[in-house]
């Protein structure tokens, strides 16, 4: 609570003292003398009613000098002059108050609400630890890092700026960037970002961005400008604000003027018109839609996502289609040797040794592979020595002379050229190396690109989430593209696709989706990709969605979603975040309007009082905060049993 | 030159009523009253930005006197 917020709650709670005292002693008749002379009990009544409202009465004022009135002050104060002038003083002061007591506990909610969305986002790092050439340590702003500065970083400290380790190891806590909640292990040489927090040990670290270029100042400005892209729901309200207002102004009007000369009863129809222009207040359409926005963003940056827009929250919740890469994405982008098929009598150990030997030192990721299935089944290691040349055929493999004899490593091209039998290996989805030594044929290594280990999980989760069509583009073989496909259950994959294929084909599914998805209220499409090579394809998407981007400047400008580490999972945590602030944002507006409407018929009736009018504008307003504030809740229930 | 201040706003009609009268002001290029998170971001000409952020300022406690900004 703000001081200011304090001290309005103590005049408030003194006045509501001082009006009940009041009260008793007017409805019990304790003094009569007083209460029964009507300009007397005016008096008294003023005071309780001007210590809870002077802030109202005041803002009326200032709205008349300021050519700025008919705002809710102006009419509260209206309507109950009203009150006071037909004698009801006690309602006068009572209906100040409650209106008082509700505005309270809105600025209350709103900077609460407010504070714990801020408080996801508390990444900024208060100072920096600057060692001097001398080595002696200066603790400044992280404004004044400049880029070359060797920061040090206690345990537990936030690391300022991003930068390059020099000396120390430690693990950091990279969770309020990513919703990661294991800790990441640091060595020298290595990056670190910004925002992230230190764990154990000390490092030291060199600054290699300013504290404006990096990572933690980019995201701040990022979702701090989030909220200014407004979505269509929020554009709706503020249009539909600048029609609603002058209407139920001047139906207010019409109500205090014509009955009261029809009736000739100004006095209730004053009233009724004053008690129908305060609940009309469009305060809770207003605010609700985007705290709604608001806090979804916030859970979406609290679990790793970071949205660039409340426009793309609401494109989320609509999504029809999903379009993927394969490499890097859906796959980890690396290859490893998936099974060994080694002829009769051959042992696999030897027949990878062999295969290995072959491919030297090649940093080729079939080379590489090979190497490495061999040192995790075995302790041997490729002496070099022992090959004495090597001969690269062309799209088929190579030929080498290890120990004397000729050795064969590559496709089934290669085995044919030199008449070799083989058994063919069956796997769409593998890269098959054979090998063979003089004229003997030793077996097969199937290499495969590795499935994420979630992806299944997240494409089901995404179809749960109401995702109609997931599609999968690669540059890679049919046969691999549909063995991924099948695996992972997607709807469809295009292969053999180039980088501009790419482009053209979301294009395609962008105009299908336009043909047949305004019949069912859904047609967005999404584009997931890890940022590198295909910016114009997430630019394309109606929402481009980046993966493992942390401290990738340019994955973070191309894509409107952000995804921090690499877990696919947090795809359809952020569709259903989004679509929780897109139901509760309906709600709000449903549930004022729909109050507000029947607090105004009933108020030109006369049925509903200025208590219910009061409820109808600040209670709504409340209510639709709290309502909002339901978003935050949204935990990541994913990776928790990592 | 573009300037980002704290400031303090009470409610999310107001902070757009008082962003629309401060980006109709002379020398100001564009402003911004960001309810939610509280900060207001003022765009205007170098020269005369000061002169500009009080004149800003006092139209914005016209609208709303509540608004406040932390310079």
């Amino acid at each position: 609570m703000t001081p200011k917020l304090k001290q309005e709650l103590r005049k408030i709670l003194t006045g509501i003292g001082i009006f009940f005292v009041l009260l008793i002693l007017d409805k019990t008749g304790a003094v009569p003398v007083v209460f029964h002379n009507r300009l007397l009990s005016f008096l008294l009544y003023l005071i309780p009613y001007f210590i809870c409202g002077y802030p109202v009465v005041r803002k009326a004022l200032l709205g008349i000098k300021n050519h700025q009135p008919m705002d809710e002050s102006l009419l509260m104060v209206i309507a109950t002059i009203g009150a006071f002038a037909t004698g009801e003083n006690s309602e006068a002061c009572a209906v100040m108050a409650f209106y008082q007591v509700g505005e309270w506990f809105q600025s209350y909610a709103v900077g609460k609400s407010r504070k714990n969305i801020a408080d996801l986002m508390d990444i900024v790092p208060e100072e920096a630890n600057v060692e001097r050439a001398d080595g002696t340590v200066e603790t400044i702003d992280p404004d004044e890092v400049s880029v070359g500065d060797v920061l040090v970083i206690k345990a537990g400290e936030k690391i300022p700026v991003d930068g390059e380790v020099l000396s120390g190891e430690s693990m950091v806590n990279t969770a309020a960037l990513t919703g990661e909640s294991v800790p990441r292990s640091v060595h020298p040489g290595e990056q670190v970002i910004s925002g992230c927090i230190n764990g154990e040990g000390l490092l030291r670290v060199k600054a290699s961005k300013e504290f404006e270029d990096s990572t933690v100042s980019k995201i701040l400005e990022l979702v701090e400008n989030a909220s200014e892209k407004k979505s269509r729901t929020e554009n709706f309200i503020t249009r539909f604000a600048r029609v609603y207002t002058p209407i139920v102004v001047y139906a207010a009007v019409a109500l205090a003027i014509i009955p009261s000369i029809l009736t000739r009863d100004p006095a209730t129809w004053i009233y009724r018109a004053c008690t129908f222009r305060v609940v009309s207040c469009p305060c809770a359409l207003v605010i609700s839609v985007p705290l709604a926005f608001f806090g979804g963003i916030g859970a979406g940056s609290r679990n790793g996502v970071l949205v660039k827009g409340s426009n793309y929250l609401e494109l989320l919740a609509r999504l029809d289609t999903m379009v993927s890469d394969k490499t890097g994405t859906l796959t980890e982008g690396n290859f490893k040797v998936s099974e060994i098929l080694p002829a009769e009598g051959v042992d696999p150990t030897e027949l990878l040794r062999i295969a290995a030997l072959a491919e030297g030192m090649s940093t080729h990721p079939i080379a590489v592979s090979i190497r490495e299935a061999l040192s995790a089944a075995s302790d041997f290691e490729v002496n070099t020595r022992l090959v004495t040349e090597t001969e690269n055929v062309s799209g088929q493999g190579l030929i080498a002379r290890a120990q004397g004899k000729a050795v064969y490593v590559g496709n089934a091209g290669l085995m044919t050229a030199h008449s070799i039998s083989f058994h063919k290996a069956q796997d769409p989805a593998a890269t098959v190396v054979y090998v063979a030594e003089e004229q003997r044929y030793l077996g097969a290594i199937l290499i495969k690109d590795q499935l994420k280990p979630e992806a299944k999980e997240a494409i089901r989760e995404m179809k749960a989430e109401g995702v109609r069509n997931i599609v999968m583009l690669t540059g890679d073989r049919q046969s691999v593209g549909d063995a991924v496909g099948k695996e992972l259950g997607l709807d469809t994959v295009y292969a053999e696709l180039l980088p501009q294929d790419k482009v053209s084909k979301v294009e395609e599914l962008l105009k299908g989706l336009d043909q047949r998805g305004h019949q069912q209220g859904k047609a967005e499409l999404a584009f997931v990709g890890d940022g590198i090579n295909d910016a114009p394809v997430l630019a394309r998407a109606d929402v481009g969605i980046a993966m493992g981007s942390m401290g990738s400047d340019a994955a973070i400008e191309a894509a409107d979603v952000v995804i921090m580490d690499d877990d696919l999972r947090r795809i359809p945590l952020a569709i259903r975040i989004a679509r929780r602030t897109v139901g509760i944002s309906t709600q709000n507006i449903v549930f004022a309007l729909v109050v507000k409407i029947l607090i105004l018929i009933l108020g030109a009736l006369g049925i509903a009082n200025m208590w219910a009018a009061v409820f109808g504008d600040v209670g709504v307003a409340m209510l639709c905060i709290l309502n909002s504030m339901r978003l935050l809740r949204i935990k990541r229930s994913i990776g928790a049993d990592q | 030159m573009k300037k980002k201040f704290k400031c303090d706003i009470d409610c999310a009609n107001c902070a757009a009523k008082v962003e629309d009268a401060i980006k109709k002001l002379d020398g100001v290029n564009d402003a911004k009253v960001n309810f939610m998170m509280q900060k207001f971001t003022l765009d205007a000409d170098d020269a005369r930005f000061d002169e500009i952020l009080k004149l800003a300022v006092e139209t914005g406690r016209k609208i709303e006197p509540d608004f406040s900004v932390e310079v």
